[in-house]
């Protein structure tokens, strides 16, 4: 396996693992906006408040490996995307300012205006990420100076389409594990949440994948002769089967991991199809940015390799330490949000 | 305007807000590391209700930090993807390893901190509030590896069309690396002492939990002290000769040496005037700046007259940040000083006019943040890379002015929004003060 691919699938794990950590984050932060009591609200800003930050540096760290070992990627895509990315940036801005602020004043109306800031802050990226990896599998105008977008371009009915399906993927993984971490009527509620979003998810991949094939059928060249096709196919399988199952029994550690593994087998296999291309290009699909054509040189792909390799596992140890510190249902003490 | 001049103004907002925080947190976390550690080994709960009032501090600062730090990571391709095509192979992987190696290290532990006291040993909370502050000081120490590399550029070639690293060590201790993270990391030091003093001044002055302010007070001064020093001598000394020795042009800009000469002098105060170059109202000392530099008082120093104009970075703004940030540096050494002298009378307590002073004093440590950046960035003007690749050729080229006007105007109403609502929620905070014994939980 050569380096690029070994960097590949390096940023596929950064992206795989913002989705299932930050990813249940922006779940619970679109169920906050429809959920109606107030104590509930508080219930769920903090089952999420000690990690939360920790989560999202996955995807610091995912922009960062890109821009280390593919800086055209990170540079066309970044500036290509311009106007989504600025809307991003704010929407995580709020929503991470949200949690700090909500709480500091004790007053209806400005906890109203931190509890919006707080689920338009985790509606928009859940709904962008979806959005931008549809722009990027679909293929995108390139032309000298770069990617040629405009923003509503990038909103066209595909892109849409997979940014509900990373919407409903964020809003089912956040609700088994609330699932996890509360109790009583609103543990219940989110039974009935994770119950409706497991549906819709299935349905929505099942008309992404047919939606794929039509507007980007090289995403399909190598599927069935790939073996990890299958593994992940089967993954993603056996947890549409295992996680409504799960729910309905209220197994919410099942619940949590088969949503888990939902969330990854569904990059694992866009990314697959993805590979070696990293930015289709249309119409001219050998104009595309690949893994080979916009590599920094091995030199820097050796030394962030040996850079991942002694600082990620350090990274998982410490984070499994610290979630079980935590573990158990969300309590509201003198010191949460 | 041009997309150039506008992302220069995005950048410049956006950066110059975010570095408001990191210095306090960086200096706050290390204070709290002493603070929770006399906390745990005497189990005194006065040290222990210290550290639960400070770290609502540290909370608050390091939110809006990490929230505004977003937007630097990704800035880099949004608005300068000529520049991170240019350099990706060399400047993407300190990017990374700032994430890998110290984001995930004090975001995770501040987490375990924050909310962890009473769910982990004493001995487990103290070290995850190490944790933050060794990750933050690692985040300073990879971001300064990235941003130095740029201002003296080392273990590259040009290849390809892009600089592509040679050696990743020279890379990585380029000249100016270890002068900028001493520099930089002592500065942050400095603005959580004025912070804890000027909160500590605040609480004696209204005479509410004395017992608590005097330690704080006295920790911070004494801590305040020893890194005021330090920043002059030996990190500004060191880090300003090696300015001298490797990036001549800002030397000549920031000192104001605008025609070459042997027995340079040091410039005391003046004011920069263009064209030509010349300062007005001069007061300065033959021979410090030779001596100084190069350790010979006629060692000869080229002037800004010596550089093409087109290679000359800005001289009004780079001299006037740059002065003004050494009165300042001066200043946080008389003021923290006279407050560690007037400790050994034990009559510091009572001086009220010099509490309000520490009270006032808080942004300052900031301000000389703000200052000294100015003149390092606006310094190495006009080249976003030292002598390889000019600001004006790395902006995004697919961007219209009119993106770069929506995200300048938009982010600079919610940045003015966030930082009007942190200073206001931060003085509540204080105002607050610190939990009371009743309410503290062992």
């Amino acid at each position: 396996m050569d380096l690029n691919t070994i960097w590949f699938l390096l940023v596929g794990v950064l992206i795989a693992g913002y989705a299932v950590l930050d990813g249940f984050d922006l779940g619970t932060g679109v169920l906050h906006l429809v959920t109606r009591d107030e104590r509930e609200r508080r219930v769920m800003m903090n089952a999420i408040g000690p990690v939360w930050d920790g989560n999202e540096v996955w995807l610091l760290t995912g922009g960062g490996a890109l821009f280390a070992a593919f800086p055209p990627v990170y540079a066309t895509v970044f500036s290509g995307f311009y106007l989504a990315f600025t809307l991003l940036l704010v929407a995580l801005i709020l929503r991470a300012v949200s949690f700090e602020f909500r709480s500091k004043v004790d007053s209806h109306r400005w906890r109203r205006v931190w509890d919006v800031a707080f689920g338009v802050g985790s509606l928009v990226p859940a709904l962008l990420f979806g959005v931008a990896v549809g722009n990027v599998l679909r293929g995108l105008e390139t032309d000298a100076a770069g990617i040629r977008t405009t923003l509503p371009g990038l909103l066209n009915p595909y892109a849409l389409l997979i940014g509900v399906l990373g919407l409903v993927m964020f809003v089912l993984h956040g609700a088994t594990y609330l699932g996890l971490k509360t109790e009583g009527p609103l543990q219940a509620r989110m039974r009935g949440w994770a119950s409706a979003a497991w549906v819709a998810f299935i349905a929505l991949y099942a008309v992404s994948t047919v939606a794929s094939w039509a507007v980007a059928p090289y995403l399909f060249e190598h599927f069935a002769a790939n073996p990890l096709t299958w593994v992940f196919f089967a993954l993603l399988l056996a947890a549409c089967v295992t996680g409504p199952a799960a729910v309905h029994a209220s197994r919410f550690g099942r619940a949590f991991l088969a949503s888990a593994a939902a969330t990854v087998s569904v990059i694992a296999l866009a990314a697959e199809g993805l590979f070696p291309r990293l930015v289709p290009a249309r119409p001219d699909l050998a104009a595309s940015l690949t893994i080979y054509n916009a590599a920094s040189t091995p030199r820097t792909l050796e030394t962030m390799l040996v850079i991942a390799l002694v600082g990620m596992p350090l990274v998982v140890l410490y984070t499994v330490l610290i979630y079980r510190a935590f573990r158990g249902k969300t309590v509201l003490t003198p010191e949460s949000y | 305007m041009d997309v150039v001049l506008l992302s220069r103004i995005q950048f410049a907002l956006t950066v110059g807000f975010h570095f408001l925080f990191p210095p306090i947190t960086i200096g706050l976390a290390w204070l709290l590391v002493l603070i929770e550690w006399r906390g745990w080994r005497t189990g005194d709960d006065t040290w222990v209700r210290m550290g639960r009032f400070f770290a609502r501090l540290l909370a608050l600062t390091f939110a809006v930090g990490v929230a505004t730090g977003i937007v630097m990571e990704f800035q880099f391709g949004t608005n300068w993807a000529a520049y991170s095509k240019f350099v990706g192979d060399i400047f993407g992987a300190p990017l990374a390893a700032e994430g890998v190696l110290a984001f995930f290290l004090e975001s995770g532990f501040l987490g375990l901190y924050l909310f962890g006291r009473g769910r982990v040993s004493k001995g487990a909370h103290w070290f995850s509030i190490l944790m933050v502050a060794v990750g933050s000081t690692i985040s300073a120490f990879w971001i300064l590896v990235a941003n130095s590399w740029q201002q003296t550029p080392a273990g590259y070639v040009v290849e390809h069309g892009r600089a592509e690293l040679a050696s990743f060590g020279a890379a990585v201790f380029n000249p100016s690396t270890l002068p900028r993270f001493f520099h930089t990391v002592d500065a942050a030091l400095i603005a959580g002492a004025f912070v804890v003093a000027g909160v500590a001044a605040y609480l004696l002055r209204r005479n509410r939990d004395d017992d608590l302010a005097r330690r704080a007070l006295r920790l911070a001064l004494v801590f305040g002290l020893v890194a005021s020093v330090a920043e002059v001598f030996p990190f500004g000394h060191v880090h300003a000769r090696q300015v001298a020795h490797t990036q001549p042009e800002k030397f000549a800009a920031i000192e104001g040496l605008y025609t070459g000469q042997s027995a340079a002098p040091m410039v005391l105060f003046a004011y920069p005037v263009t064209p030509p170059p010349e300062l007005k109202a001069k007061i300065e000392v033959r021979g410090v700046l030779s001596w100084l530099a190069f350790g010979d008082m006629n060692a000869p120093i080229r002037g800004i007259t010596d550089f093409a104009p087109q290679d000359r970075p800005p001289l009004w703004l780079t001299f006037v940040s740059f002065h003004n940030m050494v009165v300042l540096g001066l200043y946080f050494i008389a003021a923290t000083a006279w407050g560690v002298w007037r400790l050994r009378g034990g009559r510091l307590w009572d001086d009220r006019r010099y509490l309000r002073l520490l009270i006032v004093s808080i942004p300052l440590p900031l301000a000389a943040c703000q200052l000294g950046w100015m003149a390092a960035e606006v310094g190495r003007q006009p080249w976003i890379v030292y002598h390889l690749l000019r600001t004006s050729d790395a902006a995004s080229a697919s961007v219209p002015a009119g993106d770069v006007w929506f995200s300048l105007v938009l982010g600079g109403v919610v940045y003015l929004l966030l930082g009007s609502l942190y200073v206001y929620l931060l003085v509540r905070e204080i105002r607050h003060g610190p939990p009371g014994p009743e309410l503290h939980q062992a």
